[in-house]
């Protein structure tokens, strides 16, 4: 019983990794939206999942936020938004799909490399759950910079958000976790209002930091 | 029991959130300015009372020490000061349309809602909830930032929350992995994230999953303090944002996420197989010193240019916590307390300044001693002490921030130096050009409340002169603990 308690939540924490790359080369919206909800459905399953094991009852009121709220109104939310906007037949020109996948996959080593490093000694399971919430983390970290559009920017941010749920319940006994995960459905609602009460478009028209803080205000 | 407590905690977070409350009901703006004013003195005294009322145990959500106590006081009388200014500020953006009656309300409320952010997150005990804390006030600072609903401000916003949001979710990141490494010691639950408990039994903590946690931290909370290379969100949200705005935030929401570090750095030391933090602190403490010099040579907005020296600052206050040690210690808190007094009475003459000549341009604000003296000197004041020219406090504690390097690192001392002399360089280029020369634009005289920027000028000038023996043992008390 034992093995297949771990195997069903290493399975459901890697397919978010894996939901995470497919996120990575979408290159149009509607298509990132439904990688999107997928991405927070498997969220739900591993948290419940987790719930289950850990008999923590509390966290399927996580794992309810994560389906209600990010797989489904979330993306109809963008949905409509999209559409309103009419940026919907929009392709972005990110950074080229195959350097991003190149990115990608060096972070995900990155992240193994990391955390399965420093936490031998900790319960194999949570250590497990830590490395792929580390490289689900980055990955939308990744997905923030090497996008220009502010809906996907705000897809990468809620797939981040997810890394953190997942750290956040693979910890054993967490207090507060159903309260961060409230507070970041909050954070998101106003983000997406925000992009739609002021049409924000788009965000930043390079990656390059160093531009970043020049393109605006000083050139005047 | 006490049947009649006076809960000096419980005073600094319910004067906001009643006011906020109050703030967000009431209507017309002279009336709210004010009141908002009285709230944050009242805010200021319950926090001055924390020095003399018996202090309570440390509990699951919240505790006083010797460390935060210094944090609040300074933020609840930089935010007293700054409602002072906000006052006659707010009302000429009213007389010119910039904002509504509607705006205003909207404004005052979020005003308190980050006083309380800002003071939860000094007082918490516990590390999830301090996280919360500093989220609270980053987002209303976010929504204060964008106010004016121009183009920039919203793009300015729009870049502060998205940068924030990283810095939040890796700060969150390094919060589940210090509960994580505590878990197995401490025993699960809330105990797990309460800071006492943790570094009372910090050296039975695993050392390598410390080390990655305060990484993540460091990052997390460093975009917050403006550290190079996640500074970006900085100078646009004090260029676009309401200038008291600017004030709160250099003066004391940067002070906000770097007492957060020290909390953990604290942590860390406890620990002694975990990494040293202070190399960490160091190098980003002096990019950002060095960057951030650099930068400032090529600014042309007034605010601007005090937003990347905002980021100077910080860069040496962490260099010095970084570098450790009483010495350093003891003129990292005295340079964060000179500067979030002096960097906020500038920010005060230059929302004048701005609103007068209409423009933030430097290049358009020429002879400012000729036309407006008030301003104008009260800005030579202030720069003249923020790059650290004797006798004024900031002199001081760089002086002794330098010379600690030079007995410590005499290497690092180069570079620390090196920038100093490049921003000091940087900014009376820029003053020369501002204060004398042929005046521009707008003579109309000022009704500026001068009263907060010279009183935190004299403050500044007094410190560098004499500092009382109390706050001297005070900090050197809090230096210690620091490590």
């Amino acid at each position: 019983m034992g093995d297949f308690v771990f195997d069903t939540a290493h399975l459901l924490a890697g397919s978010l990794v894996l939901v995470s790359f497919m996120m990575l080369y979408q290159d149009r919206l509607y298509a990132l939206l439904n990688m999107f909800a997928l991405h927070a459905l498997v969220l739900a399953l591993s948290v419940a999942w987790q719930a289950y094991v850990q008999d923590a009852p509390h966290l399927y009121v996580t794992a309810i936020i994560a389906l209600v709220f990010k797989a489904i109104v979330i993306p109809v939310a963008l949905h409509r938004i999209i559409h309103r906007l009419g940026i919907h037949r929009e392709i972005e020109t990110a950074v080229g799909v195959g350097l991003t996948m190149l990115a990608g996959i060096g972070l995900v080593a990155l992240s193994m490399a990391v955390m399965l490093q420093v936490t031998p000694e900790a319960d194999p399971l949570a250590r497990e759950d830590l490395a792929f919430a580390l490289s689900v983390l980055l990955l939308g970290l990744l997905m923030m910079v090497s996008r220009r559009n502010a809906v996907s920017q705000v897809v990468g941010f809620m797939s981040l958000e997810n890394g953190l749920v997942l750290a956040a319940t693979g910890a054993r006994g967490m207090p507060l976790v159903v309260e961060i995960s409230v507070t970041f459905s909050i954070l998101i609602a106003f983000i997406v209002i925000g992009i739609f009460l002021f049409r924000i478009r788009e965000r930043f028209d390079t990656v390059d930091v160093g531009a970043l803080d020049d393109f605006r205000g000083d050139q005047r | 029991m006490n049947l009649l407590p006076f809960n000096a905690v419980a005073a600094v977070l319910m004067i906001p959130v009643s006011a906020a409350g109050l703030l967000a009901l009431l209507p017309g703006y002279r009336l709210t300015a004010r009141l908002n004013v009285i709230a944050s003195a009242l805010t200021m005294l319950a926090a001055l009372s924390l020095f003399v009322t018996e202090r309570p145990q440390p509990g699951s959500y919240f505790f006083i020490d010797d460390l935060n106590i210094v944090f609040i006081v300074l933020n609840t009388f930089v935010g007293f000061t700054t409602s002072v200014f906000s006052a006659s500020y707010i009302a000429h953006e009213l007389d010119t349309g910039r904002l509504t009656t509607t705006n205003i309300r909207f404004y005052h409320a979020m005003y308190q809602i980050m006083m309380f952010g800002m003071n939860l997150a000094f007082v918490s005990n516990n590390i999830g909830l301090m996280w919360v804390a500093v989220e609270l006030a980053t987002l209303t600072t976010v929504l204060m930032v964008g106010i004016y609903r121009t183009h920039e401000a919203l793009e300015a916003a729009w870049k502060y929350f998205i940068l924030g949001s990283v810095g939040i979710a890796f700060a969150l990141f390094g919060t589940i992995l210090v509960y994580m490494v505590a878990q197995p010691v401490v025993g699960e639950g809330l105990d797990a994230m309460v800071w006492t408990l943790l570094v009372a039994q910090a050296a039975k903590f695993d050392p390598a999953l410390l080390n990655v946690a305060f990484v993540f931290l460091l990052l997390g909370y460093g975009t917050k303090v403006g550290l190079a290379p996640l500074h970006a969100w900085l100078p646009d949200a004090h260029a676009e944002g309401p200038t008291p705005i600017s004030a709160v935030l250099s003066g004391l929401l940067l002070n906000v996420a770097l007492y957060a570090v020290l909390r953990f750095k604290i942590l860390l030391a406890a620990s002694p197989e975990a990494i040293a933090p202070g190399p960490l602190m160091m190098t980003m403490g002096l990019v950002s010193l060095i960057f951030a010099a650099f930068m400032l040579y090529r600014r042309r907005d007034i605010k601007r240019l005090f937003a990347y020296s905002s980021i100077e600052h910080m860069g040496i206050i962490v260099f010095a916590f970084g570098l450790g040690g009483p010495l350093a210690n003891f003129a990292g808190l005295l340079h964060m307390v000179m500067h979030s007094l002096t960097k906020s009475a500038i920010f005060y003459a230059v929302g004048h300044i701005a609103q007068i000549k209409g423009t933030q341009k430097i290049a358009e604000i020429r002879g400012l001693t000729e036309t407006h003296p008030g301003l104008g000197w009260a800005l030579i004041i202030g720069v003249v002490a923020i790059v650290g020219v004797p006798p004024f406090g900031i002199f001081m504690s760089e002086f002794l921030i330098v010379s600690s390097t030079f007995a410590r690192q005499p290497l690092l001392a180069i570079p620390l130096v090196f920038g100093l002399l490049v921003a000091f360089g940087a900014l009376m280029l820029r003053l020369t050009g501002i204060a004398f020369g042929e005046p521009t634009g707008s003579r109309a005289p000022a009704e500026a409340s001068y009263l907060p920027m010279y009183a935190h000028l004299a403050l500044v000038l007094g410190a560098g002169i004499y500092l009382p023996p109390v706050l001297v043992a005070w900090f050197q008390h809090i230096a210690t603990l620091l490590g």
